[in-house]
């Protein structure tokens, strides 16, 4: 018991000095050859709005399942709440993935379930008491605009309205980290804008985002910290940022 | 894990099911034809030996004493005195025959009873009368029932070492038949029971894997918002399990009814058929084949689900 606070205890002075999200110097390389990161330093801090940017091959994508250890990094260190992924068993990873909430462009919703069970799911994967399913559920999808579809199939909303649906999903179950991945991929202009709004909404309550995204308006128009990759390395990483398109 | 979670997993493995109709019914299709086919040749292999066994258990072998010289004065060889065997030793041969595991019966013949049988049987009960003396006397003997027809020849040797017993009457030929064609049997039904059942096998699991394959992308989602391995693989496996069963359970009635049909049409258009082939109950047949058939369908339902979950769980 003494062990788990002092590792507790730990952890939270990692995540002081060195932020929710640490990279030291990783590198990934895959079997076929070129590395996809290539000596990547990038610290995030807690509560931080964080746009990622860059072409495709940039490395966004690596990155992205690195933090959700999916993958591992070849060398270098990978911290996430404190947490070094590289030590993580097989068997600590889900609760480890408990502490972020994630959204993908194909927005991956239970197709055969609907609003309320693709939301609840998320809750019952960490063992929430039934009534406390039944009380939040309905609460975030409110929060998201959806209060009056939770019995829709996913398959008869529109892309905006899945998005918001796989963005209640994320955040039921209050995570330190909401990771974006090409959240407005799949959306025409003003529902990305929605859902961006919505982002802003959630890390102003103290989520850390991390949005990897092509949408050069939206980074433009948001002033948030940009980082740019490009072949594996970050290029710039600026407080209030553009979108520098290469071509 | 708290009992709403094992509800949950119980509830979803059931809707599984529902939820992936055309899936589950592929699938119940084909551990339900394979099934059958196991089935149908079980029971077709189960008759075959039992009829063979029944032959078997008809096979007897005779054996005679030395005795005093009968009545036609040739038919007992030179033999001493202490070869002669007393009604007591008579009743030791006898005993010491039954306990042979070989031996399925043993039935004692008098040199009396032997005549009026042989007698009634080829001429009629007047002709046995007509003679003062039993043609036959000194001919006590015993009819020996083999369980084994293959041990015959052993039997034989021992028979023959006792120094009462005159002489073995046997058919070498019945018994090596017989056997052989209980070995033919048992090898040729043996490789085809699993051949049908590693066939069986790949096609189930086969099934159940491209089944769970088409949902990887569900178990992915389930993987990224953090689901431990259990409560993404539980409900997949239930769903196999129940699969199985389904597909065990449909051949198996298919085939009580089937067997059943065939079974009483044979009694009543073929009687002459019936009084020398002896066919099992549908009980004898479903003693062994119901707990096969459930076992094999339960079991890969299982296994399939199993493995080819965990493939998918790496993420």
């Amino acid at each position: 018991m003494a062990n788990k606070e002092q590792l507790r205890k730990q952890r939270e002075q990692m995540i002081e000095e060195q932020g929710v999200i640490y990279l030291d110097n990783v590198r990934k390389v895959y079997s076929t050859g070129s590395p996809a990161l290539n000596g990547i330093t990038l610290g995030i801090g807690r509560g931080e709005f964080v746009f990622i940017v860059g072409d495709s091959g940039s490395g966004k994508s690596t990155l992205i399942k690195l933090l959700l250890r999916e993958l591992t990094a070849t060398s270098g260190s990978v911290y996430v709440m404190g947490h070094d992924l590289a030590r993580l068993k097989h068997r600590q990873v889900p609760r480890f993935r408990r502490n972020i909430g994630v959204v993908f462009q194909d927005f991956r919703l239970l197709n055969d379930r609907n609003v309320y069970e693709n939301v609840a799911f998320a809750q019952r994967i960490v063992e929430t008491p039934p009534a406390e399913i039944r009380r939040n559920v309905p609460e975030i999808l409110a929060t998201v605009g959806l209060a009056g579809k939770y019995k829709a199939k996913t398959k008869q909303l529109s892309g905006g309205e899945q998005q918001r649906v796989a963005l209640a999903r994320a955040l039921i179950n209050s995570p330190a980290i909401l990771l974006a991945d090409e959240p407005t991929g799949n959306l025409d202009p003003k529902n990305s804008w929605e859902i961006m709004r919505l982002l802003e909404e959630i890390n102003e309550s103290g989520t850390t985002v991390v949005v990897v995204t092509h949408n050069k308006d939206i980074v433009n128009s948001m002033h948030k910290r940009v980082v740019t990759m490009k072949k594996g390395v970050i290029v710039s990483d600026k407080e209030g940022g553009e979108y520098i398109d290469e071509d | 894990m708290k009992i709403s979670t094992l509800l949950y997993t119980v509830k979803q493995g059931f809707s599984n099911i529902f939820r992936n109709k055309w899936y589950s019914l592929a699938s119940i299709a084909t551990i339900s034809a394979c099934l059958f086919l196991f089935g149908v040749f079980y029971a077709i292999v189960s008759n075959f030996q039992n009829i063979v066994m029944r032959v078997e258990e008809g096979v007897s072998l005779t054996v005679f004493f030395h005795h005093e010289e009968g009545p036609l004065g040739d038919r007992c060889e030179s033999h001493t005195p202490d070869q002669l065997p007393s009604d007591a030793r008579l009743e030791e041969i006898g005993q010491m025959i039954a306990r042979r595991p070989e031996v399925s019966k043993i039935r004692f013949v008098s040199d009396d009873q032997a005549w009026k049988e042989f007698a009634t049987n080829s001429y009629g009960e007047e002709y046995a009368e007509a003679f003062p003396e039993n043609p036959l006397a000194g001919e006590d003997n015993y009819e020996v029932y083999l369980s084994d027809v293959s041990m015959q020849s052993a039997l034989v040797t021992w028979l023959q070492s006792i120094p009462e017993v005159r002489k073995v009457r046997y058919s070498e030929v019945t018994a090596d038949t017989l056997s052989g064609a209980n070995l033919l049997i048992a090898y040729v039904s043996l490789g085809i029971i699993a051949i049908l059942l590693a066939v069986s096998i790949f096609l189930i699991s086969n099934t159940v894997a491209i089944g769970i394959s088409v949902r990887s992308e569900e178990i992915n989602i389930m993987k990224y918002i953090g689901a431990t391995d259990f409560f993404v693989r539980a409900p997949f496996v239930l769903e196999g399990m129940l699969i199985g069963l389904i597909g065990a359970v449909i051949p198996l009635w298919l085939i009580y009814s089937i067997y059943n049909y065939a079974l009483t049409y044979i009694v009543e258009r073929f009687a002459v058929l019936s009084g020398f082939l002896h066919f099992l109950s549908v009980e004898e047949i479903f003693h062994t084949l119901t707990p096969v058939s459930l076992l094999v369908g339960i079991g890969i339902g299982f296994f399939g689900s199993v493995t080819t979950v965990r493939k998918h769980l790496r993420v």
